[in-house]
């Protein structure tokens, strides 16, 4: 505890984001502070660095207008988070400040931004199933309460649609619905006012932390933790279940990357950070379900793989933190298939506890696994026929073109529509069964 | 030797303090965080922190311990799962709650618990250093409580006793404790390796028949995310033929670790009958708790195995993943500012690896007793590109090479074990172990399966630019029969009754697949059709 206010008028450089601090004494990592620009604006900053008496600071908002004679003011506190019930139906910056025209709620509870890790002995197993509406994923690639599975899209693809599809579509297996928290990091107005118009239809609760495109960088970084931070709080604590969309990670990645290289940290694959892994498992890791609480977080980030390449850092490292992946195709998009989800490369690792008896259908996995067999066979066939052609292949192939074609066109291609469960299973069904493949 | 902090950068902690020394664990700041020194200069040192620095102050205490980083042996230790730093979590749960937050004084191993101590000395007795004082059961393992220096008994306990307690007093005071601390860092000691030729049994088909593991080898599967490196750990862990199995979570899922404990608590071991999580331990470092503590688990886990070795015990570790592992040590070598080498990896990397690899293997304890180590790695390279800096340098030093296949994993091919690339430095060795106690036409029924599955290859890229219809009926045949060894035999469902199979049942499968291409192929050589020749293979088996 200080007994005054620590303030200093000693910058001695800035650049990009970042500034330096001289002189400074008894100063923490992580403390916030504010800086007082010489026209009076006043924004946040946090301490990044301390090397001797010579401070590191990261500011959060544009560095236009800062001079060396800015005032900078030490809180003696780390960055913390405003938490409370009323955060529910309210839309915020990436700065944690309302914008939507209504006064500041008051605080329950401050949290910490950056979240604790969750005791994996106190985790509970995600295993309640949550439908999506979505035949690709329900039945194929089950989505299941506590679980992270990112959206794994290419730049002109429906990411937006499948997303928001989801949103209005999710349902616990209780019947139950979930509160969303939507974090939106350099999105252009366009696709801004489409997911704000989804959440405003969907009726049940929200709370939208919005960063867009023009907006300050730095806080890209910011806006998903107090989005999980926010979630953490309503799940655990007011015993929500909560959905948190973030789109984009490639947006966070890039923000994460220009930060880096102001600091002028080693750059690693791409000129992304070495510690990308570390960065992006501290956002992804916070969701789960806790033993002896009633919340839960499910996380639903989109990733938009640059130049379609799965093998980018961003989605190669998404993908080894996160149980599973949603992966859309550009060939079925162009076919006009909706969703466009590719289903051999898609995955969720928390399918087997949330499906069979007493989650979805007992006879769910042996269809899910049959319609995958020979879809890979009738995917197999279509690199056989561009070479060979129809007429040298085997009846057997032949009839794994015909039952791919019809697969994508009837099962995955479902269109806006919702479909439950049962439906999506027995379109499977109906499906193998007119092809005479038993579901073995 | 106390010193206060002077800059702090991310985990890295410079700090003015005399008389430190290298790899010496020290506390730091009003909290108490543990850290290394990791580099000396002149009247400072740099620390690495195993823990989030998040408003540690300039200026703040730091204390020297005066020992290395250490991890407590002794009974207790199964059962348990213990982060990085061998911090017991469900203790820590029951001390600060759900979330992971700084706490001090939870000893690794439960003081509290009363053991029953069986002396093997009595009062009076002159004993040496590393001399047997007497013993504790714990279930299936023996701990021996070993004299830590020479001199005379003064008194010896007998029956009930706690770990915080001397079960045992020299002359000059100096008590004797049932629990020991050990540098994790620095290897236990043995009188002597052993050359490994005994057999691993890991129950999977792939594994056990084409690519065999031996007692105290190491082996590594890398694959790219989705292929099923963590659900083939966990099936290892689960049916391994070992006394005790060490699972390393490093830098991995939460949900994963729960989801394993909550599994081993309820499945039993398939010898032993007891729950499987008697005879595991788990070390966890999750991706998003500390990343030097998580190159840190690594040692904390290889230490504890290393222990149970020395009881004479067949002991496994089990890694996901070492790419992690890799990391950590990437960024905390940025952050100390070194040098970098290929992708920014430190230079050392190969050499600490290897060093680690070393670790494992079939030894003479120091009491005389036949102990192994073997080691199962998983590797994540980036974007699934094998030429990356830790897969290569693990292929330089391990035995076993079980490349996991993408292409194998969507079409839902598990375990997607790629069986023309993979290898096995061991086959030849416990090829012979087989043949003798399984069946004597092992390695042969080896060597056809090879040969079918690369004939079938070639067979494949011919198809490809033919189409099948224009093979023969033999090599139609041939396909056929690759398409069973596939689909029956190296596909294990790890859900399944199937996901064990025992040597003996391997054998027979395997022998049952190459019996019916036998009979047919000898159907198509009479002159009958392909279908009518399979119909004859199918009659007989």
């Amino acid at each position: 505890m200080r007994l005054c206010e620590h303030r200093y008028r000693t910058v001695s450089s800035v650049g990009g984001p970042l500034m330096f601090v001289e002189g400074v004494f008894s100063v923490r990592m992580g403390e916030m502070v504010r800086i007082i620009y010489p026209d009076g604006t006043a924004v946040a900053g946090e301490v990044l660095k301390i090397s001797g008496r010579t401070v590191l600071i990261q500011v959060f908002g544009e560095t236009a207008g800062i001079d060396l004679g800015a005032k900078v003011i030490f809180s003696d506190t780390v960055r913390r988070a405003p938490l409370a019930r009323s955060m529910v139906g309210r839309v915020f910056n990436g700065s944690f400040e309302p914008i939507d025209g209504l006064p500041p709620f008051i605080p329950e509870q401050w949290g910490e931004v950056n979240g604790l890790p969750i005791n994996p002995t106190a985790r509970a197993c995600p295993e309640e199933f949550i439908e999506t509406g979505f035949t690709a994923i329900d039945t194929l690639n089950t989505l299941v309460k506590g679980q992270k599975l990112p959206i794994f899209s290419c730049a002109g693809l429906p990411s937006r649609e499948v997303a928001a599809g989801i949103l209005r579509n999710a349902r616990l297996a209780g019947g139950g619905e979930f509160v969303v928290v939507f974090v939106a990091l350099g999105l252009t107005h366009h696709d801004y006012s489409f997911y704000m118009d989804t959440l405003q239809e969907m009726g049940t609760g929200f709370v939208a932390f919005v960063n867009r495109a023009d907006e300050p960088v730095v806080e890209r970084l910011l806006a998903p933790r107090f989005g999980l931070t926010c979630a953490e709080y309503l799940a655990f604590v007011c015993a929500m279940d909560m959905l948190v969309v973030v789109t984009d990670i490639t947006n966070y990645c890039d923000a994460l990357r220009e930060v880096s290289t102001a600091r002028e940290e080693l750059p690693g694959r791409r000129g992304y950070p070495g510690y990308m892994y570390s960065d992006l498992a501290s956002l992804y890791e916070r969701a789960g379900r806790i033993q002896g609480s009633a919340g839960s977080v499910t996380m639903l980030p989109v990733v938009t793989m640059p130049e379609d390449d799965i093998t980018h850092p961003i989605p190669d490292l998404t993908g080894y933190i996160t149980e599973g992946q949603i992966v859309l195709s550009r060939e079925l998009h162009q076919r006009g298939v909706f969703p466009p989800i590719d289903v051999l490369p898609s995955l969720s690792r928390l399918m087997q506890h949330g499906i069979g008896a007493g989650h979805t259908r007992e006879d769910h996995r042996r269809i899910a696994d049959a319609l995958y067999r020979h879809y890979a066979k009738g995917r197999y066939a279509r690199g056989l026929e561009a070479v060979v052609g129809r007429e040298g292949m085997m009846e057997s192939d032949r009839v794994m073109l015909d039952f791919s074609d019809a697969f994508e066109a009837e099962v995955i291609g479902q269109g806006t529509a919702r479909r439950e469960i049962g439906a999506s299973l027995d379109a499977g069904m109906a499906l193998l069964r007119r092809f005479s493949l038993e579901a073995t | 030797m106390d010193g206060i902090i002077t800059c702090i950068s991310g985990s890295t902690v410079t700090v003015a303090i005399s008389g430190a020394k290298m790899c010496d664990m020290v506390l730091v700041g009003h909290a108490g965080l543990i850290g290394e020194v990791v580099r000396l200069e002149e009247e400072k040192a740099i620390v690495q922190v195993y823990e989030n620095t998040l408003g540690l102050g300039i200026g703040e205490p730091v204390a020297g311990t005066g020992k290395q980083l250490t991890v407590s042996l002794g009974p207790g230790l199964v059962s348990n799962m213990y982060d990085g730093l061998q911090r017991p979590l469900e203790r820590v749960r029951a001390a600060v709650g759900p979330f992971i937050r700084t706490c001090r004084d939870i000893p690794p191993l439960d003081t509290g618990a009363e053991w029953n101590f069986e002396p093997d000395r009595k009062a009076g007795d002159e004993v040496k250093a590393g001399d047997v004082i007497g013993r504790i059961r714990e279930g299936a393992f023996v701990h021996l409580v070993t004299a830590p220096c020479a001199g005379r008994l003064e008194q010896v306990q007998s029956g009930a006793c706690t770990l915080a307690e001397p079960v045992a007093r020299y002359t000059d005071g100096s008590g004797v404790f049932a629990q020991q601390e050990w540098p994790v860092r620095r290897p236990r000691p043995f009188r002597r390796k052993l050359p490994p030729v005994l057999p691993l049994v890991t129950g999977q088909r792939v594994i056990d028949f084409l690519f065999p593991l031996v007692r105290g080898g190491t082996a590594i599967f890398p694959g790219g995310f989705g292929t099923g490196k963590t659900i083939l750990e966990q099936t290892i862990a689960k049916f391994a033929d070992a006394d005790l199995v060490v699972y390393v979570g490093c830098g991995e899922r939460g949900n994963e670790m729960a989801e394993l404990l909550e599994e081993f608590r309820s499945l039993r071991d398939q010898r032993s009958s007891a729950s499987l999580l008697a005879r595991t331990i788990v070390v966890v470092n999750t991706s998003n708790m500390p990343v030097a503590a998580r190159e840190a688990s690594i040692y904390t886990a290889v230490t504890m195995a290393e222990y149970y070795r020395d009881m004479g015990l067949h002991v496994l570790l089990l890694a996901d993943s070492i790419s992690r592992w890799g990391e950590a040590l990437r960024e905390i070598s940025s952050s100390l500012e070194e040098m970098p080498g290929e992708e920014g990896y430190p230079t050392y990397l190969s050499s600490r690896l290897a060093a680690f690899f070393e670790r494992a293997g079939t030894v003479e304890t120091l009491g005389g007793a036949i102990g192994s180590l073997t080691m199962i790695l998983s590797v994540s390279p980036p974007g699934g590109d094998f030429s990356e800096p830790v897969t290569q340098a693990c292929l330089r030093t391990t035995g076993v090479f079980l490349m996991l296949d993408t292409t194998l994993a969507h079409s839902r091919h598990y375990p997607a074990i790629n069986w023309s690339q993979s290898y096995s430095l061991y086959a030849a060795g416990v090829t012979g172990h087989f043949i003798a106690h399984v069946s004597p036409a092992w390695g042969e029924m080896q060597q056809r399966c090879r040969e079918l599955l690369q004939r079938e290859a070639t067979l494949r890229e011919v198809a490809e630019i033919v189409g099948a219809e224009g093979l023969q009926d033999a090599d139609r045949l041939l396909m056929m029969t690759t398409e069973r060894i596939r689909s029956e035999f190296l596909r294990q469902n790890a859900y399944s009754d199937d996901a064990f199979s025992s040597p003996e049942q391997t054998a027979a499968r395997m022998g049952a697949i190459l019996g019916s291409h036998d009979r047919a192929e000898a159907g198509l050589k009479q002159g009958l059709s392909l279908d009518e020749a399979l119909e004859g293979g199918r009659d007989a088996s």
